[in-house]
């Protein structure tokens, strides 16, 4: 695509005696430092950048396509190749959206294990996004730091779903299955070593000065752009905005927590990296907080007809077997009408807007994912830096093209 | 369930600034939907986020009811305050022959990339949109994807070369 010269606005204006100098660059789709396969057109004035126009699609599978031909349940394992880092954040939001669809009433044990695991989520996300962040500025050794950590929390994941990367762990009506026996005790473990490791990386990346110097006051975006580009997450409480779901629209008794929001008010990419550094801790609270709550008791919905049976009671009651049959068969018919279920996913609000039309099978599943939105400022933020900060910029996004183009 | 009575306030004012503008509203599971002419969304947009505060569009999607169905098209504008945390969904109907609607990226920037998929999917035309290309799909796929007459593994293999 070509760019018209009539199109740069009047900021640029002095950068128009030079129009020789202007070229255009294709970044990706294979670049290291767009996180997958985003492509971005930049026109150039040297190295400073006129006009960024994303590229996107890439990674197109045609996923909301896909859930109308697929059961309620199966839908949720097209869920966890979306935001491939966050798959048990969009596991909840597409199960809750079913859930609201169904009415149904979901028990303490299997609440308190949702949020456990999403906050385990949160940080192992952060932890990617932190390593990537950092390798894309030029650090290389927070990476390996994060990625230890990480490690952890995807065997935790391993072990409580049987998957690491895509666990399918929230059910309908609940959980898969129960925690299995240690696993709390195994969590402790982990949050014992936590905070060091936390400690290690402010003192690696947050207090290093070249690290600083690359981050201060690069990529602003002010409040009211953030809310009218539609920003959320850790990059809309970056410009000053005090707003988190799991506050303001509470699910999964998020409510009852005892958390902070960590807001910083500057809009660059150091805030943004500021945020997110404090939400680990934050995220670190809340799971020791549901850790203790934890107490035996169902995690399954009483609801036969939508949750699958036991194996143990498969073998002693016949109408448990029949039931097993028939969803598995045929799927469960959810009443007609139509839902938007937002969660705060890592990365911002991630909503799911369904619509049944009464059969077994969605009549459309939408996700608003935040990776999405959160891309479609790139331009504001990026137009006016050098090219080298774009790279700080889109690691400061925290995206995921899996969820980006679906 | 949450409590919509500051939303059934917000409907009232709008009704009492233009009667027209509100064909219908449910509220059901908590949340308020209002069905709104096409030629008068933007009015109510901008209505909304000047008086009743939404000054945020969470999201924008496409829905398709059938080929059969008339009115076909659903545009669903999910509306959300960073104020007082309300959610309102706006719902536009739009007939197969004439799939138009007004674009609401004045109001709200980010309706620019909902709307490009929304008419890559579903080919719904959203007048005056300053920059309306396909977004996920190539610029040369043939038909809209998420059409409900579009079969899921599409009519031949598409090629990249």
């Amino acid at each position: 695509m070509s760019v018209a010269v009539e199109n740069i606005s009047s900021k640029f204006e002095v950068l128009d005696q030079a129009l020789e100098s202007q070229m255009t660059l294709s970044m990706g789709p294979q670049h290291p430092s767009t996180h997958g396969v985003l492509r971005l057109e930049l026109q150039l004035d040297g190295e400073m950048v006129i006009k960024t126009v994303p590229d996107i699609g890439y990674l197109h599978t045609g996923m909301e396509k896909l859930f109308e031909y697929k059961k309620y349940q199966q839908g949720i394992v097209i869920t966890d190749r979306m935001d491939y880092l966050n798959p048990l954040g969009n596991n909840l939001a597409y199960v809750m959206a079913a859930e609201k669809l169904l009415d149904l009433e979901i028990p303490e044990r299997a609440q308190i294990i949702r949020v456990l695991m999403c906050e385990l989520q949160r940080i192992a996300s952060h932890m990617v996004w932190l390593g990537t962040h950092a390798l894309d500025i030029g650090a290389m050794s927070p990476f390996f730091y994060c990625f230890r950590q990480r490690e952890k929390i995807l065997n935790l994941i391993e072990a409580a779903s049987g998957g690491r990367m895509t666990p399918s762990y929230f059910r309908i009506g609940g959980l898969m299955m129960d925690l299995p026996a240690g696993f709390e005790r195994r969590v402790r473990q982990f949050l014992e070593d936590f905070p060091a490791a936390l400690d290690q990386l402010d003192t690696l990346v947050t207090s290093n000065t070249i690290w600083q110097s690359r981050t201060k006051g690069i990529g602003v975006i002010t409040a009211e752009e953030a809310i009218d580009w539609g920003l959320t997450g850790p990059c809309l409480r970056g410009s000053g905005v005090d707003l988190d779901l799991r506050r303001d629209n509470p699910y999964s008794g998020y409510e009852t927590y005892d958390f902070e929001i960590p807001v910083e008010s500057d809009g660059d990419v150091w805030a943004r990296f500021k945020v997110r550094m404090r939400e680990l801790s934050e995220s670190y609270k809340i799971v020791r907080q549901a850790l203790d709550r934890l107490k035996p008791g169902p995690t399954k919905a009483d609801a036969p007809k939508i949750v699958l049976p036991d194996r143990d009671d498969m073998r002693k009651h016949m109408d448990s077997l029949i039931h097993h049959f028939l969803i598995v068969a045929e799927g469960f018919n959810v009443p007609e009408g139509e839902v938007y279920h937002a969660i705060e996913a890592s990365k911002g609000e991630l909503g799911v807007y369904m619509k049944s039309n009464g059969g077994p099978k969605p009549d459309r599943v939408h996700f608003r994912g935040p990776s999405f939105v959160n891309l479609s400022a790139l331009p504001v933020m990026s137009e006016g830096e050098m090219v080298a900060d774009v790279v700080a910029i889109i690691g400061s996004l925290d995206i995921v093209l899996g969820e980006i183009d679906r | 369930m949450a409590d919509t009575k500051v939303l059934h306030e917000f409907v009232e004012r709008l009704k009492a600034k233009n009667a027209d503008w509100v064909t219908d509203f449910k509220d059901t599971r908590g949340e308020v939907t209002l069905i709104v002419p096409r030629t008068s969304i933007v009015d109510v947009c901008w209505f909304l986020k000047a008086e009743c505060d939404f000054n945020m569009l969470a999201d924008l999607c496409g829905a398709d009811r059938g080929p059969e169905e008339d009115p076909r098209f659903e545009v669903n504008y999910h509306l959300f305050s960073t104020k007082h945390f309300n959610r309102l969904r706006l719902k536009v109907l739009l007939s197969d022959d004439e799939p138009n609607v007004p674009t609401v990226v004045g109001v709200w920037k980010t309706a620019n990339w909902h709307e490009r998929e929304t008419y890559d999917l579903f080919g719904v035309i959203f007048d005056d949109h300053p920059d309306l290309r396909r977004i996920l799909l190539p610029s040369d796929f043939d038909g809209h994807a998420l059409r409900k007459d579009y079969p899921l593994r599409g009519y031949e293999p598409y090629s990249l070369t």
